[in-house]
């Protein structure tokens, strides 16, 4: 079957139809789980697996917010290994090269089927290999909720890392050596899986604000260390060096500033990538200029944001993740820094934050002739990423920019068609490159306002063009026709199909 | 045997190696094989027709070069390997 994109959609799944299908559809709620009359204790992780009945065949949810400082996947990944379960599926919110454990289990069976919204390093390389027997569902940080909320997406155990319990089994971000801040993708697992187990490294008296509340938890389980600090956050996170990416960036602000998004009351988000940071930091600039103040910023947080919180230029900050030090420590301080849920930072079903945002800066990995946006595979097909919040964002936001430069590496960036969609190019306004700034025909108000411009506005397709005279013309790519992964879509619709690599 | 070496394994740069040889050979690594071996290959022979050589021993590592990179490697490889004593 084809999907309204024309691509292919495997047996057993939805066709995309549309970012927008969503609205004539109902949200679907399965009850929230039971509540436990105070939490039980675990000696170990094989005691967790003995008394929650852990078996061949179950779904495991986890977290990424450990990132790839994580240990706890990794532990139950060694469980799994040595009780030799199979067809075990998982559904961690990520997954990241530290995660390469999992290799091992897939080749062997013990893991068949995996559900995440990212993933990176040599599990990617492993699934389109083709070594996965079952398929790899990527969702969006939106659509993950939303599927585990419906029942789509059941989970027998949700087994999530958390920095700091209290007595009540609250659960907090914010304390103890693992401290990564907001846990918001962790929220929709601990009230509808079956039974959560909290793993923790810190037992503390009481939480202040606990992000997770203590009602759901079923198991706690200590364990010396949750995961490597040095791999859960970054130190800081800096703007580029790069002049190339620095011109793209300062475009984009003017650009910005001529379609008259640079006012009163913005509100935005911005990757944590060195373009998107500079993005963010030429913003600040001509916000201190103006003498405006802008409402919110939401999405993965960074010291540049919590800055422009702490000088009275945000209002607000909407977290769902933390990126770096700086973020985990205002989260803890400042009021106005809220951590939120995945369900409340991207579900189209849920009074979500991304609806509200004027404008989002994006990266991408392959842009078509139709604005699609790839940032699931590369150019050979090869997974490495997932859309994140990329088509969640990208559909809420007023105007959506992909900043990029137009070639990396001698490959063009611009593609007739893209190699997977992630994103639908009906989403996707405005495209930002260091040879010209291409708007989406569909947004004719927008062109409308940039006609007497000064900046570099250039037609999508002469973008290809000029591509092509730097690199020469690619040779075309032929993917094989086994299906290893699908992308859903944040509405549980399929928009496109990962291939297995030669 | 005389060698000549130029460039690097950065991005966007290619490290070509070049020896004596009785035969032409041309080995062609790249990260964007796939899109250009074809193109790599050309921007090499045409540079050795430049140069007037026909024999030689050519290996290209390629990390996203453009022609022009190529082609300068190239001809530096070739220079340090005939000054090469």
């Amino acid at each position: 079957m084809k999907n309204f994109l024309d691509r292919f959609v495997p047996e057993g799944f939805k066709p995309f139809e549309g970012s927008g299908a969503y609205k004539n559809k109902k949200r679907k709620l399965i009850k929230e789980k039971a509540t436990s009359q105070g939490f039980k204790t675990l000696k170990s992780v094989a005691d967790m697996f003995d008394k929650l009945g852990i078996s061949d065949g179950m779904t495991l949810s986890f977290h990424h917010h450990l990132r790839n400082g994580d240990f706890v996947l990794n532990m139950v990944a060694e469980e799994i290994k040595r009780r030799n379960l199979k067809n075990i599926k998982l559904a961690p919110s990520s997954i990241f090269p530290n995660n390469k454990i999992l290799v091992e289990l897939i080749e062997k069976g013990n893991v068949t089927d995996i559900y995440t919204d990212y993933v990176n390093g040599p599990v990617a390389e492993a699934i389109s290999r083709g070594k996965l027997k079952g398929m790899c569902v990527m969702h969006t940080h939106g659509g993950r909720p939303m599927a585990i909320e419906s029942g789509d997406l059941h989970i027998d155990v949700a087994i999530l890392a958390v920095p700091a319990v209290d007595k009540c089994g609250n659960g907090s971000g914010v304390e103890g050596s693992g401290a990564c801040g907001s846990l918001g993708y962790a929220e929709s697992d601990l009230k509808y899986a079956d039974k959560v187990v909290f793993v923790t490294d810190t037992l503390i008296d009481k939480a202040e604000n606990a992000q997770l509340d203590g009602k759901y938890v079923d198991y706690v389980l200590k364990v010396d260390a949750i995961g490597d600090p040095n791999g859960i956050v970054s130190g800081t996170t800096k703007i580029t060096k790069d002049p190339v990416g620095l011109k793209i960036a300062r475009n984009t602000v003017k650009l910005l500033e001529e379609i008259g998004l640079i006012k009163d009351g913005l509100s935005m988000q911005t990757g944590a990538g060195g373009t998107s940071l500079a993005v963010a930091h030429y913003v600040r600039s001509r916000m201190i200029e103006k003498g405006i103040k802008g409402s919110f910023a939401s999405g993965g947080i960074t010291g540049y944001f919590t800055d422009m919180l702490d000088e009275g230029l945000l209002n607000e900050l909407y977290d769902v993740q933390c990126f770096d030090l700086k973020a985990v420590q205002s989260i803890s301080r400042n009021k106005n820094h809220h951590a939120i849920s995945g369900s409340r930072y991207a579900n189209a079903f849920d009074d979500n934050i991304v609806d509200k945002l004027d404008f989002v800066i994006l990266g991408a990995t392959e842009i078509d002739l139709n604005f699609n946006v790839n940032v699931t595979t590369d150019s050979h097909g090869m997974l490495m990423g997932g859309s994140g919040g990329h088509s969640d964002t990208a559909h809420g936001a007023k105007v959506t920019v992909i900043t990029t430069n137009l070639v990396k590496s001698r490959l063009p960036i611009i593609k007739e068609k893209v190699t997977t969609v992630t994103t639908p190019g009906e989403d996707v306004d405005v495209v930002v490159t260091e040879r010209g700034i291409a708007i989406n025909p569909r947004r004719t108000d927008l062109l409308e306002k940039v006609k007497n411009s000064r900046l570099p506005i250039v037609t999508i397709e002469e973008l290809l063009e000029t591509a092509h005279s730097i690199t020469g013309l690619p040779d075309k790519l032929v993917l094989s026709d086994k299906p290893v992964g699908v992308v859903v879509y944040r509405d549980g619709t399929v928009i496109d199909t990962i291939y297995k690599v030669k | 045997m005389k060698r000549g070496i130029a460039g690097s394994l950065e991005s966007n740069d290619a490290l070509i190696t070049v020896k004596e040889s009785d035969t032409l050979n041309i080995t062609i690594k790249s990260i964007v094989y796939d899109f250009f071996h074809e193109q790599i290959e050309k921007v090499i022979r045409d540079t050795l027709a430049e140069l007037g050589i026909k024999k030689i021993d050519v290996t290209c590592e390629d990390k996203g070069a453009l022609d022009y990179t190529i082609k300068a490697r190239l001809t530096v490889a070739i220079a340090r390997m005939t000054e090469e004593k």
